[in-house]
């Protein structure tokens, strides 16, 4: 088997699975919690507030578990570290750091 | 008063630096010869007020090969490594400084691939030492921040300069460059233009470009790099998956996650100025990890390597545990 071989194969694989993995994917994850909920938090029942968990939980799912899984859980004695550190490596603006932290600290 | 004081209280605590990284133990059989490495990562972050921050990040390995010439046993020998240490002040809401010893801000792996814990695979692609000026790391300053965030788009920045040195622990070479991406976060899409120019020796430009992309509520992951030299040139694709289509992402399914690299690069003369390979290279990887509760992940992949020089096997495992607490109780 040739580098020529390995490469058709990969590529005509990726190109059939793809649009499928999409497809079931939009079927059955709707209505079920992101990725990023694996940190479970708890709900609360004021608009405002929710607004702000939807917001940050929004930051973290484009900026944070764009690059890594989220962690099982940290001590909230380091959220704010934690949030300052992602500003910096992950360019977030201020907006996005206080909606963050808002999501760790509800 | 009170309540300022409870909030001050509540603030600092969130504030406690902070122990984090991933130590591992993997296994690395390259044309038959199997490398067994037990590694550590630390990264300390600590907040100095509310505009400092200072954090870093250390490599530590041992490495048992076995004797040459059929001799039983093993040899070993070790690599410390500092891989940064540097101080941000956030200046502004757009702007962040950054002064020591940083990672080389070129296309997407150095800064934000390379820790083993987030890594999909145990080795970097191919082509992570062009434009990363030689060590990956820079001694000087860098700006960077987000220039544009609304909720269509965001564009981010970073420039840096780096400084000659030949300390041990902060080598790096004389070298200017930076980065900028725009992301949409609707069709959760990134592409990104990196450039760096090397201002020693050969004194050349890098151009650099990265394309990411993470369909909606699915957990697909698609990444490429493209980096071009003088002498060589190169790129990575990777995609990886976990299906939430048996119990969600927790179920022991959804813990699995298959992962393929594919990756090409072309040597444009026989000058030597860059990690690449001396002869064109393709590589596929293909990997199947796990991930475990309690942040560890295990890492398998085969990979095929081809070259005018010979083709070759590549097998890896491993087992990496990430770990993230405070340095201290506090309060």
């Amino acid at each position: 088997m040739t580098s020529k071989h390995i490469l058709g194969f990969a590529l005509g694989l990726g190109a059939a699975l793809i649009p499928r993995v999409s497809s079931i994917q939009a079927q059955t994850t709707s209505g079920q919690p992101s990725a990023v909920q694996t940190t479970s938090k708890p709900q609360t029942s004021a608009p405002k507030a929710a607004q702000h968990y939807s917001e940050g939980e929004r930051v973290f799912a484009q900026n944070c578990s764009r690059c890594h899984t989220a962690p099982d859980g940290f001590s909230p004695r380091i959220s704010g570290t934690v949030v300052r550190h992602m500003r910096v490596r992950a360019q977030l603006s201020k907006h996005d750091e206080q909606e963050l932290l808002r999501f760790l600290n509800p | 008063m009170l309540a300022m004081l409870c909030a001050v209280r509540h603030a600092t605590a969130q504030d406690t630096p902070l122990l984090s990284g991933g130590v591992g133990f993997l296994t690395n059989t390259n044309s038959g010869n199997t490398t067994y490495s037990p590694t550590i990562q630390p990264l300390l972050a600590a907040p100095i007020g509310n505009h400092f921050f200072v954090e870093s990040r250390a490599v530590l390995s041992e490495f048992f090969t076995p004797n040459s010439d059929g001799q039983p046993g093993y040899d070993h020998s070790h690599f410390i490594s500092l891989a940064y240490l540097q101080s941000d002040y956030i200046a502004t809401p757009h702007l962040t400084v950054v002064g020591g010893s940083f990672l080389t801000p070129f296309n997407t792996f150095n800064e934000r691939l390379s820790p083993i814990w987030i890594n999909n695979f145990q080795d970097g692609p191919l082509i992570a030492g062009v434009g990363a000026m030689g060590t990956g790391t820079g001694v000087g300053g860098e700006l960077r921040g987000s220039a544009i965030s609304r909720n269509k788009y965001s564009i981010d920045y970073v420039a840096y300069f780096s400084t000659r040195s030949g300390n041990e622990q902060f080598n790096s070479e004389r070298s200017t460059g930076g980065r900028a991406s725009m992301y949409l976060p609707d069709s959760r899409l990134e592409v990104g233009v990196s450039y760096g120019r090397l201002l020693q020796g050969t004194r050349e430009n890098f151009y650099g470009t990265h394309v990411w992309w993470e369909p909606k509520d699915t957990a697909f992951r698609f990444r490429s790099e493209f980096a071009r030299g003088h002498h060589a040139q190169g790129y990575w694709i990777e995609a990886d998956y976990r299906t939430q289509a048996f119990g969600g992402l927790n179920s022991w399914i959804g813990r699995i996650e298959p992962v393929f690299r594919m990756q090409q690069t072309f040597r444009r003369d026989t000058i030597v100025s860059d990690s690449l390979p001396l002869v064109n290279t393709q590589r596929a990887d293909f990997g199947l990890n796990y991930n475990l509760p309690h942040n560890t992940r295990i890492l398998t992949s085969y990979s095929r390597q081809f070259s005018s020089t010979g083709d070759h096997n590549i097998w890896e495992t491993g087992i990496v545990y990430r770990f993230l607490f405070p340095t201290w109780k506090g309060k």
